[in-house]
Order: structure tokens, then C-alpha cells, then sequence
């Protein structure tokens, strides 16, 4: 027998540009696609003319979100990406990665959702992580004008806050609170013309269950806006929170839960599941890592809406203590009971 | 499952395509393949010309009218190759994909490219419509020129040279493949959520057919019209089109059960033989009359799906591709 790379190494990665009008984001993506990496890519994007890279290949879509048969209005898929994953599947071994560039009036969900929903494409390719770029001068006045703009930064693993360099340090710190009133565990980089190294939006595993752990040290200090993350090693930008006035924004928040015990499977099962059902429409993402009762090795879950992943994995080690964490972002989250109906999971 | 007792495996002439097979047919005698990375087989037996149809691009699709081999690029365009392996641009969609493609046996043709759709006759014309969302199957319906064209929402049935706009079959969800009955009574669609949905042409009358564990990529029609074989499950799923109402309240048959899931089907054009690929790479033959099985392929080291499999027109030939570029025919003993 010959030993096979785990199948989601096998599967093609997709990044998801997202960003309100003006951002940067073709800045960005010319920047993934010029830079000297080695790396080829299927690039599906909205409009041609603005990028043009021999190398790669670049793919027109139409952004054709459908509705699921369940006739919910969350659950909603790219028709078009189904259609042209399919395509170029027919190419593969031809590109090492794929980027999906939407528009800027785009909603991220049903991208995400299409990953989840179709089997073949999640057979063929795995979402890697959903990139935000902003414009750090006008995404506050985007925020109360523009729902679109609020969605693509709450779906976001990644945040790019760029054009730093046309607002004043002040107005830099109340932006960054912003956002994080709406997603306080996405990476945040603040950049001038979008320049970031590239693996730190490609290659992030931001879906894969099996990295979520490695999402922890956001996740430890999610209720903490206060924290100031020295990272081991030196990042090129600038990952201090301190003084980040505390925003609540009116609409779009976050609730984190963390639980220094064990929960019973059998209620918790049910409750994340009604849960997501009930309010999966305003839930946009969930994630977690769970200790069960009786149970060596933790559970990690993660959703999109009403759409929810979840698998036990490695055992607990012996240094760690058996504990839960979860967090939703959304609009209009009910956080009473959210916290009380996990409270009666608790074993 | 049993291994069919009886075998053909020693009476496949292999063939090797080094690339995804996307499409496989007969022009007359001569056996054609269309592979993912654009080049079109020639398969003559002992003298094999390989055809740069789509150079630099992929083949995403392709149609036989018989005589004549239609396919459709991610370089936008259309192309016609002969058995003779002359090559003739028919369209190029600058910037666009060739999603679809269907043909008849006039040399009439109709393709997708995004939500164009256009139709040309067997004279060369041209003519065009625009649908709601991007059409992703295509098939002429067998009387007058007219085109079914599956995309969300349901089903539109177009007279190119009319200018009618399509009658819209309805149905919520996104249509995958359409194809019509050899009488033109049923229009059948492939749905996103692994079913098929159809409609009685005559009343619109809707008849849903499901069950299955995956989406359903391949069909054939039995050569009586009486069948509709249907891959996409861990066996053919078969249904009787041959009373009134169609299937309504009938169940189908389920031939050639095993535990790996069908990927292609193709009816025998003369009896109720069925040929059946399986995503293992296996084929079987089945004749529906008794259920009996006969093996045409099993595989060893490679696993991968049957990609194409199609019946020349005196059905003494079987001719398939698979995922990971193998083919072969198979020449039946008779
Ligand atoms: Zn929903």
C-alpha cells in the first residue's frame, strides 16, 4: 500500500476576495498574481480588462446565487461556480490554487455555502479562507450605508484594512474599533496598496476543522478588545489593540462563549443543530471546539448560516484542560438564548 | 455483489488517451475521443491521429451528430472534426466558455456560451437567444427545430427560427442536464438536489423522480423510447416511459446493483441491452429482459470513473473513456 496525502491536501484551495467598491481588491488580487511565487492560479472574477496575466487562468462568472430546494433565504449557492469548478477540474494539474474574485455589492455566504452544499465541488476543491478587503477612509460610512460591506466583514477570516495612509492615526484606531465590534477574530492587517506578504491570505485553512485549533490564541482572547498579542515572531504590521475604544455595533455583533467544563453530546448535538435551523438566517458563521463528557478527544464544529461541519479529532493531551469555546457572528443575535440554551448542554 | 459469470474483458482493443475522456462516439465506424486537454482521437484501428482541436485550452464539452463531432472549449469555441479529421471553426465566443453543446443528425447544433445561447442549422445560420441564467444542457427536441434548454428555475423550449420567446417549463431549483423522449411526449431535467424532474409536453404536467445519492450526469433512452436508464446511483436506475403518464406512479428498475456508483449509461441502439460504467472504472453489460449480467471491463490498479461510453449504430461496438485517460472497444461476438 502506498501511503496517500490527507484527501483535503488533495483537493484544490480556494480564496475568496470579498470588498466593498474601491477597496483595493484588483490591487490585491494583481498583487497575489504578479508576485514571484511559482504558483499558478484559476482566477474567476466578475469583470475582465483589469487584471492580465498570461500565466494564469482567468475565468469570467456572473454571480448566480440560487436558492436551495428547502426554499429558506439563507440558503442560497454560486450556480456558476458549480459550473465552472466542474470546468476546470477538466484543466487540473494545471494551477496549484483558485481565486474567486466577487463584486462588491457580493455576499459572501452563498460562495462559502456552495463548498458545503455540492458534492462534487467539495470532492474537487476546498474553501480556504474568505479575504475582506477595506478601505480604511470610507468603510465607516460604508458600514451604515451599505449592509453588503458589513456582511463581507463579518463573514471574513482574513481582513485587509488598506489605504492606511489616507487617514490620520486617530481615525485609523476608530475604523479598526469598528470592525471590530462586527468580527473581533478575524486576522486584521492594516496595509498601504494592499501589501502583505502572501501567505497571509493564502494557505490560511481558515475552514478546515482540523485548524481551527490553530485559531486559539484569537479565540483565548476574543472577549478581551483590551489584549496586546506579542506574536513570537515579527509581523510587518501592526497587531496592537490598545486603547480600540469598545464599539457595539447596532446590528452586527459576535458572542463568545467560553465554558471551563464538559458538555453532554446529547443535548448539545440537538441544540447547535435547532439552533442553526432556527436562526441560521441571521447566524452568518459559527465556530468551536468542544470538550464531551466521557469523550477522549474534542469536537470541533464550524457553520455558515444553517450549514453545519463538525468532527471529533485528536484527544485531549494531558497538559490541556477540558474546556469549551464557541463563537457566533451575525445580525440580531439573540445572545440570551444562545447563552442559556448552551448553558443547559453543560454535563 | 457477484461477479457476472460470463466476461468480454478479452474482446476490449484498448486505447490509450493519456487524458480525461470527456467525450466518446462513433463517427460511422470510426471510433472518436474528446479529451479534457483539447485534443480530439481519430481512432482508426492501427492508425490513430491525434487532432489539437483546442490548443492551449480544455474541451468541456462535446456532440455527435452521427457523422460529425462537436465540441466546445474554455477557449470559447466551437469546433467541427469529420472522421476524416478535417476541422472546422464554427463559432468563437471571445472570453466565454463553451458550457453545452448539442447536435442532431441534420448537422444541425445549438451551445452555450454564459447565457447565449445559439442554435445553427444544418445550412450554417446563426441565431441567438439570451436565457434567464446560464444554460447547462441542451437538447433538440425530435420534432421541428426546436431546443430544450435546462437552466434555474426550469426549462425553456426554443424555435430558433421563431420570434416566439420559449415556452418555460417551471420548476424551482437549478436544472443541470435536459434530454427528451424519442417521441417528444416527456422533457426530463437533472436537478442540483440529485433528482430528475419531468414534464408531460402536452399539459406541463410535472412528475418528480428521486432518490438518488448523487447527481445525475448520464442517461440514455432505450432504443424503443420505452426506457430512460439514469446513472447517479450504485446501480442504473431505469424508468418506464412507455405508459401515459410516463413514470407517474410506476417504479423503476434497478439493474447492475454494486456497491461502487454509476457513472455513465448507454442503451444498446437495436435491443435492451444496457451498458453501464461505473466510477471504479468497471463496465458491465445488462440485458434487461432477464437481468442477466455480462462483464466488459474490470480494472485493477486504476480506480478511476467511466467518463464516455456510446454504442456505434449497428451496436456490434461499444466504445469508452475514463477519467484518467483510458479507453478501449469493445467488439461484441456476433
Ligand atoms: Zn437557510
Amino acid at each position: 500500500m502506498t501511503a496517500l496525502p490527507p484527501l483535503s491536501e488533495t483537493k484544490i484551495p480556494v480564496t475568496v476576495l470579498t470588498g466593498y467598491l474601491g477597496a483595493g481588491k484588483t490591487t490585491l488580487l494583481n498583487r497575489i498574481l504578479t508576485e514571484p511565487h511559482g504558483k499558478k492560479f484559476a482566477v474567476i472574477v466578475n469583470e475582465f480588462g483589469e487584471i492580465g496575466i498570461d500565466n494564469d487562468l482567468v475565468v469570467g462568472a456572473d454571480e448566480e446565487v440560487f436558492e436551495m430546494n428547502n426554499g429558506c433565504i439563507c440558503c442560497t449557492v454560486r450556480g456558476d461556480l458549480i459550473r465552472i469548478i466542474e470546468g476546470l477540474m477538466k484543466r487540473k494539474g494545471k494551477f496549484d490554487a483558485i481565486i474567486v474574485e466577487t463584486t462588491g455589492l457580493a455576499d459572501p455566504a452563498p460562495v462559502a455555502q456552495t463548498f458545503f452544499v455540492d458534492a462534487d465541488v467539495g470532492n474537487a476543491a476546498r474553501l480556504d479562507a474568505v479575504v475582506t478587503v477595506a478601505d480604511a477612509k470610507w468603510l465607516a460610512a460604508r458600514l451604515k450605508d451599505a449592509p453588503e460591506a458589513k456582511n463581507q466583514i463579518a463573514f471574513a477570516d482574513v481582513i485587509l484594512l488598506n489605504k492606511t495612509d489616507l487617514v490620520s492615526p486617530a481615525e485609523l484606531r476608530e475604523v479598526e474599533a469598528r470592525i471590530r465590534a462586527i468580527n473581533p477574530y478575524a486576522k486584521l492587517h492594516k496595509t498601504v496598496n494592499c501589501a502583505v506578504p502572501l501567505d497571509a491570505v493564502l494557505g490560511k485553512n481558515a475552514f478546515d476543522l482540523e485548524r481551527i485549533l490553530e485559531i486559539e490564541p484569537d479565540f483565548l482572547n476574543a472577549e478581551d478588545h483590551d489584549h496586546d498579542h506579542h506574536h513570537g515572531h515579527d509581523h510587518d504590521h501592526d497587531h496592537h489593540h490598545h486603547g480600540l475604544k469598545h464599539y457595539h455595533d447596532e446590528d452586527m455583533q459576535s458572542v463568545a462563549i467560553k465554558y471551563d467544563g464538559e458538555v453532554n453530546p446529547e443535548k448539545f448535538m440537538p441544540w447547535i443543530n435547532d439552533l442553526t435551523q432556527a436562526e441560521g438566517p441571521s447566524i452568518l458563521r459559527c465556530k468551536g471546539i468542544l470538550a464531551f463528557k466521557d469523550e477522549p478527544k474534542r469536537f470541533v464544529f464550524q457553520g455558515v448560516h444553517m450549514i453545519l461541519d463538525g468532527d471529533l479529532q485528536r484527544e485531549w493531551r494531558a497538559d490541556e484542560k477540558r474546556d469549551c469555546k464557541l463563537v457566533f457572528i451575525g445580525r440580531d443575535l439573540k445572545e440570551d438564548l444562545i447563552r442559556d440554551g448552551f448553558q443547559k448542554c453543560v454535563a | 455483489m457477484t461477479t457476472p459469470a460470463t466476461s468480454l474483458t478479452e474482446r476490449v482493443s484498448p486505447i490509450d488517451a493519456g487524458a480525461h475522456v470527456v467525450a466518446a462516439h462513433f463517427l460511422g465506424r470510426t471510433p472518436v475521443l474528446a479529451l479534457a486537454d483539447g485534443t480530439v482521437i481519430i481512432s482508426e484501428p492501427g492508425n490513430e491521429t491525434r487532432i489539437p482541436a483546442h490548443e492551449e485550452a480544455a474541451i468541456l464539452c462535446a456532440a455527435s451528430s452521427g457523422s460529425t463531432l462537436f465540441t466546445g472549449g474554455d477557449d470559447g469555441r466551437v469546433v467541427a472534426i469529420t472522421a476524416t479529421g478535417a476541422i472546422t471553426q464554427l463559432a468563437h465566443e471571445k472570453g466565454r466558455w463553451i458550457d453545452a453543446i448539442t447536435a442532431r443528425a441534420d448537422g444541425a447544433i445549438a451551445w452555450a456560451a454564459g447565457k447565449n445561447l445559439s442554435a445553427r442549422d444544418a445550412k450554417g445560420e446563426v441565431k441567438t437567444w439570451i436565457a434567464p441564467t446560464t444554460p447547462r444542457g441542451l437538447s433538440f427536441m425530435p420534432k421541428g427545430y426546436r431546443i430544450a434548454a435546462s437552466h434555474y428555475n426550469g426549462v425553456s423550449l426554443w424555435f430558433p427560427n421563431a420570434a416566439a420567446a420559449p415556452e418555460l417549463l417551471d420548476w424551482k431549483g437549478s436544472h443541470l442536464d435536459v434530454t427528451t423522449s424519442p417521441d417528444g411526449r416527456f422533457v426530463v431535467s437533472s436537478m442540483q438536489e440529485n433528482s430528475l424532474h419531468g414534464w408531460r409536453v402536452a399539459d406541463k404536467a410535472d412528475m418528480r423522480m428521486t432518490g438518488y445519492p448523487a447527481k445525475i450526469r448520464s442517461w440514455s433512452w432505450s432504443h424503443d423510447g420505452n426506457w430512460l436508464a439514469t446513472s447517479g446511483a450504485e446501480a442504473s436506475v431505469i424508468w418506464p416511459f412507455q405508459a401515459k403518464g410516463g413514470p407517474m406512479g410506476q417504479s423503476p428498475r434497478e439493474c447492475g446493483v454494486r456497491e461502487f456508483k454509476v457513472s455513465q449509461v448507454a442503451f444498446h441502439p437495436k435491443a435492451l441491452i444496457l451498458a453501464i460504467g461505473y466510477e471504479d472504472g468497471w463496465i458491465i453489460l445488462v440485458r434487461l429482459t432477464d437481468g442477466s449480467e455480462i462483464l466488459a471491463r474490470s480494472t485493477q490498479n486504476s480506480k478511476e470513473a467511466v467518463t464516455a461510453l456510446n454504442w456505434d449504430a449497428s451496436g456490434r461496438q461499444l466504445l469508452f473513456g475514463t477519467q484518467d485517460g483510458h479507453a478501449g472497444v469493445l467488439s461484441l461476438p456476433i
